[in-house]
C-alpha cells in the first residue's frame, strides 16, 4: 500500500507512520491498551519460544515420571524446587506444559481466524461486488450458517469425526480438525461486514475510475476496495481470535479437541478438573488463569481498537 | 408479509432437509448396525441375508427416503445402548436441559435489563465502569471455567450448594420432571443456571446499554424530557420499549446458542440433560442417538430462528422490503 502513495516529500518510515497516526496516538494515551498489548506480547513471545524457555519437554515421555504427579506450586508447602508451578496428574512440569499449551491455543486460534478471514473476505467481496443472485444466495447461506451456533456445529462435527476415525487417528490430526471447524463455522462474521463496506465503497468514484482504466474485477476488489475495508476487518479479527481460543478450549475441555498427551490450555484444565475434589486445584486454576488473561487482553485490545477505528459493523 | 412467511418457512424446510441428509450420511457411515444387532458370531451368508432384510443393500435414495419417512413419523431409530427409541431417550432428557436454559434466561433477563439501563443512563459513574469492566472479564471466561470455579468455591470450599446432579425432582406430566418444586431441586439448579447465564449476561448488558444509549439520543426522548415527564418513566417506559426489539431478536437466536453451551455446563455439573447424554452417546458410538440428537437440536435451532425472524418481520416492517429487494 505504502508504495502506491504519491507523496513528493520524503517518505517517513513505516514505523513512524504508524506511531504518529491516530491509532498510534490513542494507543500512547491509553494505559489499558498499552498494558494489554504488553501482556499479550509477553504471553505470545513466551509461547512462541516455549521450546527454549520451558525447562522440560512435556511431549517427551522419557522426561516424565508419574511419581512426580500432583506436586503443588512453589508457594504451597510440599512443593519441589525443580517444578516451579507444580506438576499435573501425569507428573509433567506444569510451567512447561502451560507454555506448550498456550502455544497450541494461540496457534489454533490465529490459524482458525486466518481461515475465517480468508473465506469470509473472499465471499464478502464477491457477494458485494458481483451483487444480484450470487449476492442473495451467498448472504442467505451466511444467515443460515450464522443461525447455528459455532460451538454446536463444532461439537457435532468433531464428535462424529472422532467416532468415525477412532480417537487414535483423531488425536493425531486434532489440530487440523479444530482449525478447520472453527475456521469454517465463523466465515459469515467477515462476509457480512466486508459485503456491507464493499456495497458502500463500490459507489465511490475511485472504483469507477479504476474500472474505466480497464482493471479487472479481481484487481479492483483486492487492491482498491479491500484496503478501504480494513478497519472493520481488524476489529472483527481481534474479537474472533479471542472467541476462537475460547472455542478451542471448550472443545478440548469436552474431550473433542487436543488430547491429554499434547494438551492445549483447555485439555489441561479438563484433566485437572478430575483432581479438583482431591485438592489439586492448581492443575485447573493456573492454566485457567493463563487462558482468561490471554482472552481478556485480546478482548481489551479489541475494545480499544473498536473505539479508535469506530467502523460501521454489521448489526445482526 | 404472507410472501415473507412462505419464504421463511420454505427456507426452514430446506435447512431441515440438509440436516436430515447429514444425519442420514452419519448413520450410514458410522458404526455397523448389523454388528450391534447380532454381534460378530454370524456367518457371512446370514449376514448378507440380514443386510437384505434390513434394507442395507438398497440404493442411497431408497434408504434416505425410508429414513426421512420414519423421521417424519417421529421414528429416529433405536438407541444401541438404551435399547429404546432414540427420540424417547432424548425427550426424557429434554426437560432437564430446558429447565436449565429457563433458569439461565430468568437470571439473564432479571440482571441484564436493570444493569444495562443503569450503565446507559450513567455511563460515567464508578458503578457503571465497574459493571462494564466486569462484563468484559465475564466475556473472557469460558463457561466451563466459570462452572468449575463455582463448584470449587461454593461446593468444595463452602459446601453451600451441591456440585452435581439434579437432586429431588417432581414429575409434572409425561417425561417432564421439574426442579422448581422442591428446595433441594432449587439448590441443585442455582449453580448450573448461573454458570450458563455467565456467558450471555455480559453480552446482553452491553447490547442493552448500546441500544439504550442510542435511543436516549433520539428526538422523542429529548422531547419527553422537555415536557418534564418523570425521568424514570422516560427510561423504563419510553426508551426501554424501543430498546427491546433488537434485544429480543438477538435473544431469540441466543436461546439456540445456549443449547450448545448446556453441553458444557451439563458436563461439569453432571446434569442429566441432553448435552450430557450426547457426549455419552459419542463415547459409546451410539449412532442412532447421535443422529437423533443432531436432528432434534437442528430442529430447535431452525424453529427458534424462524419464529424470531417472523416476529422481527411483524414488528419491524422495513425488514420485509429489505429482504424482498435482496
Amino acid at each position: 500500500m505504502s508504495t502506491e502513495t504519491v507523496n513528493p516529500r520524503t517518505e517517513p518510515s513505516r514505523w513512524s507512520k504508524i506511531w504518529n497516526s491516530n491509532m498510534g496516538y490513542s494507543f500512547r494515551k491509553n494505559p489499558v491498551a498499552i498494558f494489554s498489548m504488553a501482556v499479550f506480547l509477553i504471553i505470545a513471545v513466551s509461547a512462541f519460544f516455549a521450546p527454549l524457555i520451558a525447562p522440560y519437554d512435556p511431549y517427551d515421555p522419557a522426561s516424565i515420571d508419574i511419581m512426580n504427579s500432583e506436586y503443588p506450586p512453589f508457594w504451597v508447602s510440599g512443593a519441589l524446587p525443580e517444578f516451579s508451578l507444580g506438576t499435573d496428574d501425569q507428573g509433567r512440569d506444569l510451567w512447561s506444559t502451560i507454555l506448550y499449551g498456550t502455544r497450541l491455543s494461540l496457534l489454533i486460534g490465529i490459524c482458525a481466524v486466518a481461515l475465517q478471514a480468508f473465506l469470509g473476505i473472499s465471499i464478502g467481496l464477491i457477494a458485494g461486488y458481483v451483487g444480484g443472485r450470487v449476492d442473495s444466495l451467498l448472504m442467505r447461506l451466511a444467515d443460515i450458517q450464522l443461525s447455528f451456533s459455532t460451538l454446536m456445529v463444532a461439537i457435532i462435527f468433531l464428535a462424529v469425526t472422532q467416532a468415525m476415525f477412532g480417537s487414535e487417528t483423531f488425536n493425531q490430526y486434532a489440530v487440523y480438525f479444530l482449525i478447520a471447524v472453527i475456521g469454517v463455522a465463523e466465515w459469515p462474521q467477515y462476509a457480512r461486514t466486508v459485503r456491507a463496506t464493499v456495497l458502500a465503497e463500490k459507489k465511490k468514484e475511485y472504483v469507477d475510475s479504476a474500472r474505466v482504466l480497464g482493471f479487472g474485477p479481481g484487481r479492483i476488489m483486492v487492491r482498491h476496495i479491500l484496503p478501504n475495508s480494513l478497519s472493520p476487518i481488524f476489529v472483527i479479527s481481534t474479537v474472533q481470535v479471542a472467541n476462537a481460543i475460547i472455542s478451542e478450549a471448550s472443545l478440548s475441555f469436552l474431550g473433542l479437541g487436543m488430547p491429554p498427551s499434547q494438551p492445549s490450555l483447555g485439555s489441561l484444565i479438563s484433566s485437572g478438573f478430575d483432581y479438583i475434589f482431591s485438592g489439586s486445584w492448581w492443575i485447573t486454576a493456573i492454566p485457567g488463569i493463563v487462558l482468561v488473561v490471554l482472552v481478556l487482553v485480546i478482548n481489551l485490545l479489541g475494545d480499544w481498537m473498536r473505539d479508535v477505528l469506530n467502523p460501521k459493523l454489521y448489526k445482526g | 408479509m404472507f410472501a415473507y412467511l412462505v419464504k421463511r418457512v420454505f427456507q426452514a424446510i430446506a435447512v431441515m432437509f440438509v440436516i436430515s441428509v447429514i444425519g442420514f450420511a452419519i448413520q450410514g457411515n458410522l458404526g455397523d448396525p448389523l454388528r450391534e444387532l447380532v454381534g460378530q458370531s454370524v456367518s457371512e451368508e446370514t449376514r448378507q441375508q440380514l443386510r437384505d432384510e434390513l434394507g442395507l443393500n438398497d440404493s442411497f435414495m431408497t434408504q434416505y427416503l425410508r429414513f426421512a419417512g420414519n423421521a417424519l413419523q417421529g421414528d429416529l431409530g433405536t438407541s444401541y445402548f438404551f435399547k429404546e427409541p432414540a427420540l424417547d431417550v432424548i425427550l426424557k432428557k429434554l426437560p432437564a436441559t430446558l429447565e436449565l436454559v429457563m433458569g439461565a434466561t430468568i437470571i439473564i433477563i432479571g440482571l441484564s435489563v436493570p444493569l444495562g439501563v443503569y450503565t446507559a443512563i450513567k455511563p460515567d459513574s464508578i458503578l457503571s465502569r465497574i459493571i462494564m469492566g466486569l462484563s468484559i472479564i465475564g466475556i473472557s471466561i469460558p463457561v466451563f471455567l466459570t462452572a468449575i470455579m463455582m463448584i470449587y468455591v461454593f461446593s468444595v470450599e463452602y459446601g453451600w450448594f451441591p456440585s452435581y446432579g439434579r437432586g429431588d425432582t417432581v414429575p409434572v406430566f409425561g417425561y417432564w420432571e421439574t426442579n422448581f418444586a422442591t428446595a433441594d431441586g432449587w439448590m441443585h439448579i442455582i449453580l448450573p443456571s448461573f454458570a450458563l447465564a455467565s456467558i450471555m449476561l455480559p453480552l446482553f448488558i452491553r447490547l442493552i446499554r448500546s441500544e439504550m444509549m442510542e435511543v436516549l439520543q433520539s428526538e422523542y426522548v429529548k422531547f419527553a424530557k422537555a415536557k418534564g415527564i418523570n425521568p424514570r418513566r422516560i427510561y423504563f417506559l419510553h426508551a426501554l420499549k424501543n430498546t427491546l426489539l433488537p434485544v429480543i431478536t438477538v435473544g431469540g437466536v441466543q436461546i439456540g446458542t445456549m443449547v450448545a453451551y448446556t453441553i458444557l455446563t451439563e458436563t461439569v455439573f453432571q446434569w442429566p440433560g441432553m448435552g450430557f447424554m450426547f457426549l455419552e452417546a459419542v463415547n459409546r458410538v451410539d449412532t442412532p442417538l447421535i443422529v437423533a440428537y443432531l436432528i432434534v437440536v437442528g430442529f430447535i435451532f431452525v424453529v427458534t430462528n424462524t419464529i424470531v425472524d417472523l416476529i422481527y418481520g411483524l414488528v419491524n416492517p422495513t425488514v420485509n422490503i429489505a429482504r424482498m429487494g435482496a
